[in-house]
Protein backbone atom coordinates (compact mmCIF):
# COMPACT_ATOMS: atom_id res chain seq x y z
CA UNK A 1 0.00 0.00 0.00
CA UNK A 2 1.37 3.26 -1.07
CA UNK A 3 1.76 6.29 1.64
CA UNK A 4 3.28 8.92 -0.90
CA UNK A 5 2.25 10.17 -4.13
CA UNK A 6 4.19 9.27 -7.43
CA UNK A 7 5.52 12.91 -7.42
CA UNK A 8 7.15 12.69 -3.60
CA UNK A 9 8.27 9.30 -5.10
CA UNK A 10 9.82 10.89 -8.10
CA UNK A 11 8.72 8.30 -9.91
CA UNK A 12 9.25 8.54 -13.59
CA UNK A 13 5.38 8.10 -13.93
CA UNK A 14 4.79 11.36 -12.09
CA UNK A 15 5.59 12.82 -15.29
CA UNK A 16 2.72 13.16 -17.78
CA UNK A 17 5.00 13.03 -20.99
CA UNK A 18 6.16 9.33 -19.68
CA UNK A 19 2.82 8.15 -19.45
CA UNK A 20 1.80 9.13 -22.85
CA UNK A 21 5.35 8.11 -23.83
CA UNK A 22 4.13 5.03 -22.67
CA UNK A 23 0.46 4.64 -24.42
CA UNK A 24 1.63 5.43 -27.46
CA UNK A 25 4.60 2.87 -27.55
CA UNK A 26 4.92 -0.98 -27.08
CA UNK A 27 2.06 -2.64 -28.43
CA UNK A 28 0.43 0.22 -30.02
CA UNK A 29 3.32 1.38 -31.73
CA UNK A 30 4.21 -2.16 -33.84
CA UNK A 31 0.70 -2.72 -34.65
CA UNK A 32 -0.34 -5.10 -32.18
CA UNK A 33 -3.04 -3.10 -31.05
CA UNK A 34 -4.98 -0.32 -32.87
CA UNK A 35 -4.50 3.04 -31.84
CA UNK A 36 -7.74 4.74 -30.03
CA UNK A 37 -7.57 7.03 -33.18
CA UNK A 38 -7.98 4.53 -36.02
CA UNK A 39 -10.73 2.47 -33.70
CA UNK A 40 -13.31 5.43 -33.81
CA UNK A 41 -12.45 6.33 -37.58
CA UNK A 42 -13.71 2.81 -38.18
CA UNK A 43 -16.78 4.43 -37.40
CA UNK A 44 -16.87 7.36 -38.40
CA UNK A 45 -16.22 8.91 -34.91
CA UNK A 46 -13.16 10.71 -35.85
CA UNK A 47 -12.47 13.58 -35.34
CA UNK A 48 -14.46 13.32 -31.93
CA UNK A 49 -16.73 16.32 -30.93
CA UNK A 50 -18.66 17.66 -28.20
CA UNK A 51 -21.68 17.49 -27.80
CA UNK A 52 -24.00 19.88 -26.09
CA UNK A 53 -22.21 20.94 -22.51
CA UNK A 54 -24.19 19.62 -19.55
CA UNK A 55 -21.01 18.99 -17.00
CA UNK A 56 -18.41 21.41 -15.27
CA UNK A 57 -16.12 19.31 -13.42
CA UNK A 58 -14.33 21.23 -11.26
CA UNK A 59 -11.15 19.63 -9.77
CA UNK A 60 -10.07 21.77 -6.54
CA UNK A 61 -6.82 20.52 -5.89
CA UNK A 62 -4.93 17.08 -5.48
CA UNK A 63 -4.61 17.34 -1.66
CA UNK A 64 -6.19 14.32 -0.42
CA UNK A 65 -6.24 12.91 2.83
CA UNK A 66 -6.07 9.51 0.89
CA UNK A 67 -3.00 7.85 -0.87
CA UNK A 68 -5.45 5.18 -3.39
CA UNK A 69 -4.03 2.49 -4.89
CA UNK A 70 -5.50 3.29 -8.29
CA UNK A 71 -5.71 6.97 -8.21
CA UNK A 72 -4.96 8.29 -11.52
CA UNK A 73 -5.03 12.05 -9.95
CA UNK A 74 -1.35 11.29 -8.41
CA UNK A 75 -3.39 12.60 -5.04
CA UNK A 76 -2.49 12.34 -1.66
CA UNK A 77 -1.43 14.75 1.44
CA UNK A 78 1.80 15.62 -0.11
CA UNK A 79 0.68 17.31 -2.88
CA UNK A 80 0.44 21.06 -2.82
CA UNK A 81 -1.58 22.20 -5.54
CA UNK A 82 -4.59 23.50 -4.55
CA UNK A 83 -7.40 25.92 -6.43
CA UNK A 84 -7.01 29.34 -5.63
CA UNK A 85 -9.87 31.65 -4.03
CA UNK A 86 -9.06 33.87 -7.17
CA UNK A 87 -9.32 30.96 -9.49
CA UNK A 88 -12.50 29.88 -7.66
CA UNK A 89 -14.24 33.36 -8.39
CA UNK A 90 -13.51 32.92 -12.27
CA UNK A 91 -14.97 29.60 -11.91
CA UNK A 92 -18.41 30.98 -9.86
CA UNK A 93 -18.26 33.68 -13.19
CA UNK A 94 -18.20 30.76 -15.46
CA UNK A 95 -21.38 28.19 -13.75
CA UNK A 96 -23.07 31.37 -13.46
CA UNK A 97 -23.76 31.62 -17.10
CA UNK A 98 -23.34 28.08 -18.12
CA UNK A 99 -25.85 25.96 -20.05
CA UNK A 100 -24.36 23.43 -18.40
CA UNK A 101 -27.08 21.64 -15.69
CA UNK A 102 -24.14 20.08 -13.50
CA UNK A 103 -21.45 21.08 -11.22
CA UNK A 104 -19.21 18.37 -10.09
CA UNK A 105 -16.69 19.36 -8.01
CA UNK A 106 -13.33 16.84 -7.65
CA UNK A 107 -9.85 16.69 -6.90
CA UNK A 108 -7.89 15.15 -4.07
CA UNK A 109 -10.30 15.60 -1.62
CA UNK A 110 -12.71 18.67 -2.39
CA UNK A 111 -13.12 19.24 1.14
CA UNK A 112 -9.59 20.25 1.83
CA UNK A 113 -9.41 23.38 -0.29
CA UNK A 114 -9.11 25.51 2.34
CA UNK A 115 -11.99 27.91 0.65
CA UNK A 116 -14.54 24.56 -0.03
CA UNK A 117 -17.19 25.58 2.01
CA UNK A 118 -16.92 29.20 0.42
CA UNK A 119 -17.13 27.97 -3.08
CA UNK A 120 -20.04 25.28 -2.66
CA UNK A 121 -22.16 28.75 -0.85
CA UNK A 122 -21.60 30.92 -3.99
CA UNK A 123 -22.03 27.87 -6.38
CA UNK A 124 -25.10 26.49 -5.33
CA UNK A 125 -26.82 30.57 -5.09
CA UNK A 126 -25.72 29.88 -8.95
CA UNK A 127 -29.15 27.83 -9.55
CA UNK A 128 -27.49 24.67 -10.93
CA UNK A 129 -29.57 21.48 -11.15
CA UNK A 130 -27.40 18.59 -9.87
CA UNK A 131 -24.65 19.62 -7.50
CA UNK A 132 -22.27 16.94 -7.36
CA UNK A 133 -19.44 16.59 -4.73
CA UNK A 134 -16.83 13.43 -5.18
CA UNK A 135 -16.68 12.86 -1.40
CA UNK A 136 -13.93 10.07 -0.31
CA UNK A 137 -16.08 9.22 2.46
CA UNK A 138 -13.07 8.94 4.96
CA UNK A 139 -13.03 12.95 5.18
CA UNK A 140 -15.71 13.34 7.33
CA UNK A 141 -14.03 11.24 9.94
CA UNK A 142 -10.52 12.68 9.28
CA UNK A 143 -10.51 15.36 11.86
CA UNK A 144 -13.34 17.30 13.63
CA UNK A 145 -13.46 20.15 11.87
CA UNK A 146 -15.08 17.94 8.96
CA UNK A 147 -17.22 16.35 11.38
CA UNK A 148 -20.38 18.47 9.82
CA UNK A 149 -20.03 17.62 6.54
CA UNK A 150 -22.86 15.74 6.02
CA UNK A 151 -25.29 18.59 7.97
CA UNK A 152 -23.33 21.23 5.18
CA UNK A 153 -24.17 19.20 2.15
CA UNK A 154 -27.61 18.78 3.15
CA UNK A 155 -28.22 22.70 3.43
CA UNK A 156 -26.84 23.27 -0.12
CA UNK A 157 -28.92 19.88 -0.97
CA UNK A 158 -25.51 18.47 -2.12
CA UNK A 159 -25.10 15.52 -4.45
CA UNK A 160 -22.63 13.07 -2.81
CA UNK A 161 -20.77 10.60 -4.74
CA UNK A 162 -18.82 8.10 -3.26
CA UNK A 163 -16.21 5.78 -4.04
CA UNK A 164 -16.12 1.90 -2.36
CA UNK A 165 -14.40 -0.86 -4.11
CA UNK A 166 -16.22 -3.49 -2.08
CA UNK A 167 -18.65 -4.38 0.68
CA UNK A 168 -15.97 -5.65 2.01
CA UNK A 169 -13.06 -4.33 4.25
CA UNK A 170 -10.21 -6.58 2.43
CA UNK A 171 -11.01 -5.22 -1.13
CA UNK A 172 -11.11 -1.72 -0.08
CA UNK A 173 -8.36 -1.49 2.17
CA UNK A 174 -6.36 -2.71 0.04
CA UNK A 175 -7.24 -0.38 -2.74
CA UNK A 176 -7.59 2.62 -0.51
CA UNK A 177 -5.97 2.17 2.48
CA UNK A 178 -6.06 0.17 6.22
CA UNK A 179 -9.35 1.63 8.57
CA UNK A 180 -10.69 3.25 4.81
CA UNK A 181 -13.21 0.98 5.03
CA UNK A 182 -14.44 0.95 8.55
CA UNK A 183 -14.13 5.03 8.29
CA UNK A 184 -16.03 4.64 5.39
CA UNK A 185 -19.32 2.88 6.76
CA UNK A 186 -19.27 5.24 9.73
CA UNK A 187 -19.55 7.88 7.49
CA UNK A 188 -22.23 6.50 5.20
CA UNK A 189 -24.52 6.22 8.26
CA UNK A 190 -23.87 9.53 9.22
CA UNK A 191 -24.75 10.70 5.90
CA UNK A 192 -27.91 8.08 5.95
CA UNK A 193 -29.07 9.88 9.20
CA UNK A 194 -29.29 13.29 7.73
CA UNK A 195 -31.49 11.60 5.15
CA UNK A 196 -28.80 10.94 2.30
CA UNK A 197 -29.27 7.61 -0.02
CA UNK A 198 -32.76 6.72 1.85
CA UNK A 199 -35.14 5.10 -0.76
CA UNK A 200 -37.69 8.66 -1.99
CA UNK A 201 -35.12 11.22 -0.37
CA UNK A 202 -33.64 14.12 -2.20
CA UNK A 203 -30.88 13.97 -0.73
CA UNK A 204 -28.89 11.61 -3.33
CA UNK A 205 -25.65 9.53 -2.19
CA UNK A 206 -24.52 7.48 -5.30
CA UNK A 207 -21.80 5.32 -4.81
CA UNK A 208 -18.43 4.83 -7.05
CA UNK A 209 -17.00 1.08 -7.73
CA UNK A 210 -13.46 1.07 -9.44
CA UNK A 211 -12.35 -2.49 -9.73
CA UNK A 212 -9.18 -3.11 -6.92
CA UNK A 213 -7.14 -4.85 -9.52
CA UNK A 214 -6.40 -5.18 -13.16
CA UNK A 215 -10.08 -6.52 -14.54
CA UNK A 216 -12.91 -4.43 -16.12
CA UNK A 217 -15.73 -3.80 -14.07
CA UNK A 218 -18.77 -6.20 -14.33
CA UNK A 219 -22.60 -5.73 -14.92
CA UNK A 220 -23.29 -1.96 -13.19
CA UNK A 221 -26.96 -3.34 -12.52
CA UNK A 222 -25.79 -6.55 -10.88
CA UNK A 223 -22.87 -5.14 -8.69
CA UNK A 224 -25.19 -2.45 -7.55
CA UNK A 225 -27.56 -5.06 -6.11
CA UNK A 226 -24.60 -7.07 -4.53
CA UNK A 227 -23.75 -3.87 -2.94
CA UNK A 228 -26.87 -2.94 -1.79
CA UNK A 229 -27.90 -6.22 -0.34
CA UNK A 230 -24.58 -6.51 1.63
CA UNK A 231 -24.39 -2.99 3.23
CA UNK A 232 -28.12 -2.95 4.28
CA UNK A 233 -27.89 -6.99 5.54
CA UNK A 234 -24.35 -6.29 7.00
CA UNK A 235 -24.72 -2.17 8.05
CA UNK A 236 -27.94 -1.07 7.83
CA UNK A 237 -26.73 1.41 5.00
CA UNK A 238 -29.00 2.74 1.56
CA UNK A 239 -27.34 4.96 -1.21
CA UNK A 240 -29.16 5.30 -4.66
CA UNK A 241 -26.99 4.14 -7.39
CA UNK A 242 -23.80 2.69 -8.27
CA UNK A 243 -21.57 4.04 -10.86
CA UNK A 244 -18.67 1.04 -12.37
CA UNK A 245 -15.99 3.08 -13.07
CA UNK A 246 -13.32 1.34 -15.12
CA UNK A 247 -9.89 2.06 -13.89
CA UNK A 248 -7.95 4.07 -16.87
CA UNK A 249 -4.19 3.35 -17.17
CA UNK A 250 -3.10 6.52 -15.94
CA UNK A 251 -0.33 7.35 -13.55
CA UNK A 252 -0.42 5.40 -10.22
CA UNK A 253 -2.79 2.83 -11.69
CA UNK A 254 -0.76 2.95 -14.76
CA UNK A 255 2.42 2.57 -12.60
CA UNK A 256 0.62 -0.73 -11.06
CA UNK A 257 -0.38 -1.95 -13.81
CA UNK A 258 3.22 -1.67 -15.05
CA UNK A 259 5.18 -3.05 -11.84
CA UNK A 260 2.29 -5.93 -11.44
CA UNK A 261 3.24 -7.07 -15.03
CA UNK A 262 -0.39 -6.42 -16.07
CA UNK A 263 -0.18 -3.06 -18.30
CA UNK A 264 -0.04 -5.26 -22.00
CA UNK A 265 -3.01 -7.82 -21.07
CA UNK A 266 -4.64 -5.03 -19.30
CA UNK A 267 -4.77 -2.69 -22.45
CA UNK A 268 -6.02 -6.19 -24.58
CA UNK A 269 -8.81 -6.31 -22.22
CA UNK A 270 -9.67 -2.83 -23.02
CA UNK A 271 -9.47 -3.02 -26.79
CA UNK A 272 -10.96 -6.55 -27.02
CA UNK A 273 -13.95 -4.76 -24.83
CA UNK A 274 -14.06 -1.82 -26.94
CA UNK A 275 -17.75 -1.07 -27.52
CA UNK A 276 -18.74 1.13 -30.45
CA UNK A 277 -21.81 2.31 -29.09
CA UNK A 278 -19.86 3.27 -25.62
CA UNK A 279 -18.00 6.30 -27.96
CA UNK A 280 -21.26 8.38 -28.55
CA UNK A 281 -21.60 8.97 -24.81
CA UNK A 282 -17.93 9.14 -23.44
CA UNK A 283 -18.32 11.87 -20.82
CA UNK A 284 -15.51 14.17 -22.72
CA UNK A 285 -18.46 14.86 -25.30
CA UNK A 286 -21.25 16.84 -22.35
CA UNK A 287 -18.24 17.64 -19.79
CA UNK A 288 -15.15 20.35 -19.81
CA UNK A 289 -12.59 19.59 -17.22
CA UNK A 290 -11.13 22.98 -15.25
CA UNK A 291 -7.99 22.18 -13.39
CA UNK A 292 -6.92 23.77 -9.60
CA UNK A 293 -5.06 26.34 -11.85
CA UNK A 294 -7.94 26.91 -13.88
CA UNK A 295 -6.87 24.93 -17.52
CA UNK A 296 -9.29 23.32 -19.63
CA UNK A 297 -9.29 19.78 -20.38
CA UNK A 298 -11.96 17.32 -22.67
CA UNK A 299 -12.06 15.52 -19.25
CA UNK A 300 -10.15 14.64 -15.55
CA UNK A 301 -8.39 11.94 -17.48
CA UNK A 302 -6.96 14.19 -20.04
CA UNK A 303 -6.11 16.70 -17.33
CA UNK A 304 -3.76 14.66 -15.48
CA UNK A 305 -2.18 13.45 -18.74
CA UNK A 306 -1.36 17.22 -19.71
CA UNK A 307 -3.60 17.03 -22.72
CA UNK A 308 -5.42 20.67 -22.81
CA UNK A 309 -8.03 21.50 -24.89
CA UNK A 310 -7.72 21.88 -28.58
CA UNK A 311 -9.10 25.17 -28.92
CA UNK A 312 -7.77 28.92 -28.42
CA UNK A 313 -9.52 29.10 -25.34
CA UNK A 314 -7.32 27.40 -22.79
CA UNK A 315 -8.28 28.84 -19.80
CA UNK A 316 -10.97 29.30 -17.57
CA UNK A 317 -10.20 33.04 -17.39
CA UNK A 318 -11.16 33.34 -21.18
CA UNK A 319 -14.05 30.72 -21.01
CA UNK A 320 -16.51 31.04 -23.72
CA UNK A 321 -18.68 28.11 -24.17
CA UNK A 322 -19.55 28.92 -27.79
CA UNK A 323 -16.12 28.39 -28.99
CA UNK A 324 -15.31 25.41 -26.81
CA UNK A 325 -17.97 23.44 -28.06
CA UNK A 326 -16.42 23.53 -31.64
CA UNK A 327 -13.08 21.70 -30.73
CA UNK A 328 -11.55 18.25 -31.44
CA UNK A 329 -11.61 16.44 -28.31
CA UNK A 330 -8.32 15.22 -27.30
CA UNK A 331 -7.93 11.33 -27.65
CA UNK A 332 -5.04 8.78 -26.95
CA UNK A 333 -5.21 4.70 -26.19
CA UNK A 334 -6.65 5.68 -22.14
CA UNK A 335 -9.94 6.28 -24.13
CA UNK A 336 -10.26 2.42 -24.65
CA UNK A 337 -11.01 2.64 -20.71
CA UNK A 338 -14.29 4.78 -21.66
CA UNK A 339 -15.04 2.70 -24.18
CA UNK A 340 -14.43 -0.77 -22.82
CA UNK A 341 -17.50 -3.03 -22.25
CA UNK A 342 -21.22 -0.88 -21.15
CA UNK A 343 -18.49 2.36 -21.31
CA UNK A 344 -17.35 4.16 -18.21
CA UNK A 345 -17.69 7.66 -17.10
CA UNK A 346 -18.11 9.56 -13.65
CA UNK A 347 -21.63 8.68 -14.13
CA UNK A 348 -21.19 5.30 -14.51
CA UNK A 349 -21.91 2.96 -17.49
CA UNK A 350 -22.82 4.76 -20.55
CA UNK A 351 -23.71 2.31 -23.27
CA UNK B 1 10.86 -19.96 -23.34
CA UNK B 2 8.76 -22.73 -25.35
CA UNK B 3 5.91 -24.36 -23.57
CA UNK B 4 3.06 -26.08 -24.50
CA UNK B 5 0.12 -23.60 -22.58
CA UNK B 6 0.80 -19.43 -23.95
CA UNK B 7 -1.23 -17.27 -21.60
CA UNK B 8 -1.36 -15.33 -24.46
CA UNK B 9 -3.06 -18.13 -26.70
CA UNK B 10 -6.38 -18.00 -24.29
CA UNK B 11 -7.33 -14.07 -26.52
CA UNK B 12 -6.69 -16.27 -29.76
CA UNK B 13 -9.39 -18.53 -29.20
CA UNK B 14 -12.17 -17.08 -31.83
CA UNK B 15 -9.07 -18.29 -34.44
CA UNK B 16 -10.51 -22.31 -34.58
CA UNK B 17 -13.42 -20.65 -36.44
CA UNK B 18 -11.29 -20.05 -39.10
CA UNK B 19 -10.46 -23.70 -39.94
CA UNK B 20 -14.12 -24.57 -39.51
CA UNK B 21 -16.96 -21.71 -39.58
CA UNK B 22 -19.91 -23.56 -39.22
CA UNK B 23 -19.05 -25.48 -36.46
CA UNK B 24 -16.89 -22.66 -34.65
CA UNK B 25 -19.46 -20.12 -34.36
CA UNK B 26 -22.15 -22.95 -33.27
CA UNK B 27 -19.77 -23.31 -30.44
CA UNK B 28 -18.92 -20.22 -29.59
CA UNK B 29 -23.08 -18.90 -29.89
CA UNK B 30 -23.94 -21.86 -27.54
CA UNK B 31 -20.68 -20.90 -25.32
CA UNK B 32 -22.51 -17.38 -24.64
CA UNK B 33 -25.76 -18.91 -24.44
CA UNK B 34 -25.19 -21.15 -21.49
CA UNK B 35 -23.55 -18.31 -19.29
CA UNK B 36 -26.04 -15.79 -19.75
CA UNK B 37 -28.33 -15.26 -16.93
CA UNK B 38 -31.17 -18.15 -16.28
CA UNK B 39 -32.40 -20.21 -13.71
CA UNK B 40 -29.48 -19.84 -12.67
CA UNK B 41 -27.32 -16.71 -12.44
CA UNK B 42 -24.56 -14.95 -14.09
CA UNK B 43 -22.39 -15.18 -10.91
CA UNK B 44 -23.53 -18.84 -10.50
CA UNK B 45 -22.88 -20.15 -13.44
CA UNK B 46 -19.04 -18.58 -13.11
CA UNK B 47 -18.09 -20.28 -10.02
CA UNK B 48 -19.51 -23.73 -11.32
CA UNK B 49 -17.18 -22.98 -14.65
CA UNK B 50 -14.57 -22.22 -12.30
CA UNK B 51 -14.72 -25.52 -10.19
CA UNK B 52 -15.32 -27.46 -13.35
CA UNK B 53 -11.87 -25.62 -15.10
CA UNK B 54 -9.98 -26.83 -11.91
CA UNK B 55 -11.53 -30.85 -12.43
CA UNK B 56 -10.71 -30.80 -16.34
CA UNK B 57 -7.25 -29.11 -15.34
CA UNK B 58 -7.83 -26.51 -18.09
CA UNK B 59 -5.33 -23.46 -17.49
CA UNK B 60 -7.06 -21.48 -19.81
CA UNK B 61 -10.17 -21.86 -18.12
CA UNK B 62 -8.60 -21.23 -14.83
CA UNK B 63 -7.55 -17.90 -16.02
CA UNK B 64 -11.17 -16.53 -17.64
CA UNK B 65 -12.90 -17.70 -14.64
CA UNK B 66 -10.70 -16.44 -11.89
CA UNK B 67 -10.71 -12.95 -13.73
CA UNK B 68 -14.50 -13.42 -14.73
CA UNK B 69 -14.86 -13.96 -11.10
CA UNK B 70 -13.33 -10.68 -10.10
CA UNK B 71 -15.03 -8.76 -12.47
CA UNK B 72 -18.38 -10.11 -10.68
CA UNK B 73 -17.00 -8.91 -7.48
CA UNK B 74 -16.89 -12.77 -6.19
CA UNK B 75 -14.79 -13.27 -2.97
CA UNK B 76 -11.28 -15.41 -2.88
CA UNK B 77 -13.11 -17.11 -0.01
CA UNK B 78 -15.96 -18.29 -2.37
CA UNK B 79 -13.51 -19.36 -5.23
CA UNK B 80 -11.56 -20.99 -3.36
CA UNK B 81 -14.54 -22.84 -2.22
CA UNK B 82 -15.63 -23.85 -5.30
CA UNK B 83 -12.59 -25.23 -6.18
CA UNK B 84 -12.64 -27.50 -3.18
CA UNK B 85 -16.23 -28.31 -4.53
CA UNK B 86 -14.48 -30.04 -7.45
CA UNK B 87 -11.66 -31.30 -5.38
CA UNK B 88 -14.69 -32.87 -3.16
CA UNK B 89 -16.40 -34.42 -6.28
CA UNK B 90 -12.64 -35.31 -8.34
CA UNK B 91 -11.80 -37.22 -5.29
CA UNK B 92 -15.05 -38.52 -4.49
CA UNK B 93 -15.69 -40.29 -7.74
CA UNK B 94 -12.09 -42.06 -7.40
CA UNK B 95 -12.60 -43.18 -4.02
CA UNK B 96 -16.39 -43.95 -4.84
CA UNK B 97 -15.28 -46.72 -6.89
CA UNK B 98 -13.28 -48.44 -4.04
CA UNK B 99 -16.27 -50.00 -3.15
CA UNK B 100 -15.86 -52.00 -6.43
CA UNK B 101 -12.58 -52.66 -5.87
CA UNK B 102 -13.91 -54.06 -1.80
CA UNK B 103 -17.14 -55.69 -3.71
CA UNK B 104 -14.49 -57.42 -6.11
CA UNK B 105 -11.91 -58.26 -3.28
CA UNK B 106 -14.83 -60.34 -0.79
CA UNK B 107 -15.65 -61.91 -4.61
CA UNK B 108 -12.46 -63.61 -5.33
CA UNK B 109 -11.60 -63.97 -2.00
CA UNK B 110 -12.36 -66.90 0.13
Amino acid sequence: MVTKSLLKRENELANANKQLEILNGGIFSNGELPIFKDKIAEIGKFPLKPKKLEILQINVGYMCNQVCEHCHVDAGPDRKEIMTQETMEQCLEVIRNTGAHTLDLTGGAPEMNPNFRWFVEEASRAGIKDFIVRSNLTIIRANPKYHDLPDFFKIHNIHVVSSMPHWTRGKTDKQRGEGVFDQSIKALQELNDRGYGISGSNLRLDLVYNPSGAFLPGDQVAMEKEFKKALLEDFNIQFHNLFAITNLPISRFLDYLIASENYEDYMYSLVEAYNPMAVENVMCTNTISVSWDGYLYDCDFNQMLGLGVASKIKHINDYNEAILSDRNIVISQHCYGCTAGAGSSCQGSVA
Amino acid sequence: MSTYYDPADLRKFGKISEWNEELGSKFFDYYGSVFKDGALSAREKSLIALAVSHVVKCPYCIDAYTKDGLQKGISKEEMMEAVHAGAAIESGATLVHGVQMMNKYDKLSM
